[in-house]
């Protein structure tokens, strides 16, 4: 983060002013890709009206960063009305888009409303293992042409990468395409459950060997040793800290109109359709909740060296069980990093370790009771 | 002779009041601004319809303690690091209005 920008988040935190939020037009998408979180069909979309009455409410409360996500936002067909909209409110506006949709015409579109960036998900570099995730033929020769149709109109485009078991090897291929295209690369390594918080895409998520290898590649970390060095621990300070932007500085608007803090926090905070804007960012108490935990009201993680300088996730906290609780997934990214386990991962090993002994001694206390034979007591441990 | 200047937002921004501040930020590279609480003023005002040197002499003046020539001089400079960066157009003449013309905070 530049000087700047944190001078005006920390403005704005000071100040109370929602700085970013991210309004998913849609959840409808014309891709149905393997570790997506989000449920495709409508269930009562914001109309134009509403969407341009929340962008003037946004615009009025200090909503400086917009970024348009989805779903497929070009989905929509009043798409191009609502950018036109938001560019004339001022907003700082980035797209997320899969960019099937952008043909030329689009593209020019997106550059006379002077968007300032726009990202798209690229999976691998190899068409049959990226259309095996979004799991439509043909979607990464799309995706491609229209990254290519967007920078020759000079717009920065983001190319993300997520990284699951399917395409773990194929993350410099896309950063080499990525260099080709005149693209940025970023890459996340995190495949969340899915928001009504259905776990079971976890299992997409790749190996801490995999994620090591990940975070010692210096071509996606920079100084690998500064990257991996041991965590210093939390000091005083640091457990003022607050947790991330979430509720903070940022909020997410679903296609619903439900405010959570963040779209990988969902904890419904109030609805646009029965409140203003405004008020649920100012009252609502699942927010006040939110901005009221710093790092020291976190049992688990005020006590763990990687403290301060996780990058520990509120909202896969709260999908855990416990907005104040660690989040595994994190904890398993800070020993893929720097090698030393988490309070949590501690707690979770010795707490196995106890689970065996327990089964142990429970064995032992039927024994006197049946007198069992050698055989036989294998068997009770079997069903123990 | 017209010596009057007229400037006017163009659309190729992002910018958002933050307290007595105001961010903006040049949508051709990113490049972010920020305006203290003399330089909000005339961004507010520049509507492409009021000479600069009005809006120093009626908005600045008035909630300043600043002359007129002091004002107006400092005003010209902002505008024009403003202008090369193409967050505002600048005429002799008064700039229309389009209606996708951005509109500021209240």
């Amino acid at each position: 983060m530049s000087g700047l920008v944190a001078e005006m988040t920390a403005k704005a935190l000071k100040l109370n002013i929602p700085l970013s939020v991210q309004l998913d037009l849609t959840y409808r998408c014309n891709e149905r890709c393997i570790h997506c979180y989000l449920d495709h069909a409508d269930h009562g979309e914001m109309t134009t009206a509403e969407i341009k009455d929340l962008l003037d409410q946004m615009a009025d409360a200090g909503v400086f960063y917009l970024t348009v996500s989805g779903g497929e936002i070009l989905m929509r067909r009043d798409f191009f009305e609502i950018l036109e909209y938001a560019r004339k409110r001022t907003f700082c506006i980035k797209l997320k888009t899969n960019g099937i949709l952008i043909r030329e015409k689009e593209a020019e579109r997106i550059k006379a409303l002077g968007v300032e960036s726009v990202q798209i998900s690229i999976y691998s570099h190899v068409a049959d293992v990226h259309d095996a995730i979004t799991k439509m033929p043909g979607s990464l020769k799309h995706s491609i042409e229209a990254i290519r149709r967007l920078r020759a109109h000079g717009i920065h485009v983001i190319m993300a990468n997520v990284l699951m078991v399917q395409n773990m090897t194929d993350y410099p291929g896309v950063q080499a395409l990525a260099v080709e295209l005149g693209a940025q690369f970023i890459m996340d390594p995190t495949i969340t459950p899915m928001m009504d918080g259905d776990r079971s895409i976890l299992n997409l998520n790749v190996d801490e060997a995999a994620l090591r290898e990940v975070f010692r590649n210096g071509a996606l970390v920079g100084n690998v040793e500064e990257f991996c060095a041991p965590p210093p621990g939390p000091d005083e300070d640091a457990l003022d800290m607050l947790p991330c932007s979430a509720g903070h500085t940022a909020c997410y608007v679903s296609p619903y109109g439900d405010i959570y803090p963040c779209v990988q926090f969902p904890l419904p905070s109030g609805n646009v359709r029965r409140m203003k804007f405004v008020d649920i960012w100012r009252n609502s108490p699942q927010l006040q909740e939110v901005r009221s935990i710093t790092l020291r009201d976190m049992p688990s993680c005020s006590k763990c060296t990687h403290g301060a300088t996780c990058t520990r996730c509120p909202g896969l906290a709260y999908m855990e069980g416990n907005m104040r609780g660690p989040s595994s997934q994190d904890c398993e990214k800070s020993f893929a990093r720097t090698g030393i386990p988490s309070e949590n991962l501690k707690a979770r090993k010795a707490s196995t370790q106890s689970f065996q002994s327990s089964q142990l001694v429970q064995i032992q206390r039927l024994q006197p009771a049946a007198v069992f034979a050698a055989g036989e007591t294998e068997d009770t441990t079997v069903n123990a | 002779m017209n010596n009057k200047r007229y400037v006017s937002r163009t659309n190729a921004i992002a910018a958002r009041v933050l307290g007595d501040e105001t961010m903006v930020m040049s949508a051709a590279n990113s490049t972010l601004f920020t305006l203290d609480e003399v330089a909000t003023v005339i961004w507010e005002a520049a509507d492409g319809a009021t000479p600069l040197e009005e809006i120093v002499t009626k908005r600045i003046c008035t909630q300043f303690d600043v002359t007129p020539e002091v004002a107006l001089r400092d005003a010209e400079s902002f505008v024009e690091q403003l202008a090369e960066h193409g967050l505002v157009s600048c005429s002799d003449r008064p700039i229309a209005q389009s209606s996708s013309s951005p509109r500021v905070n209240p």
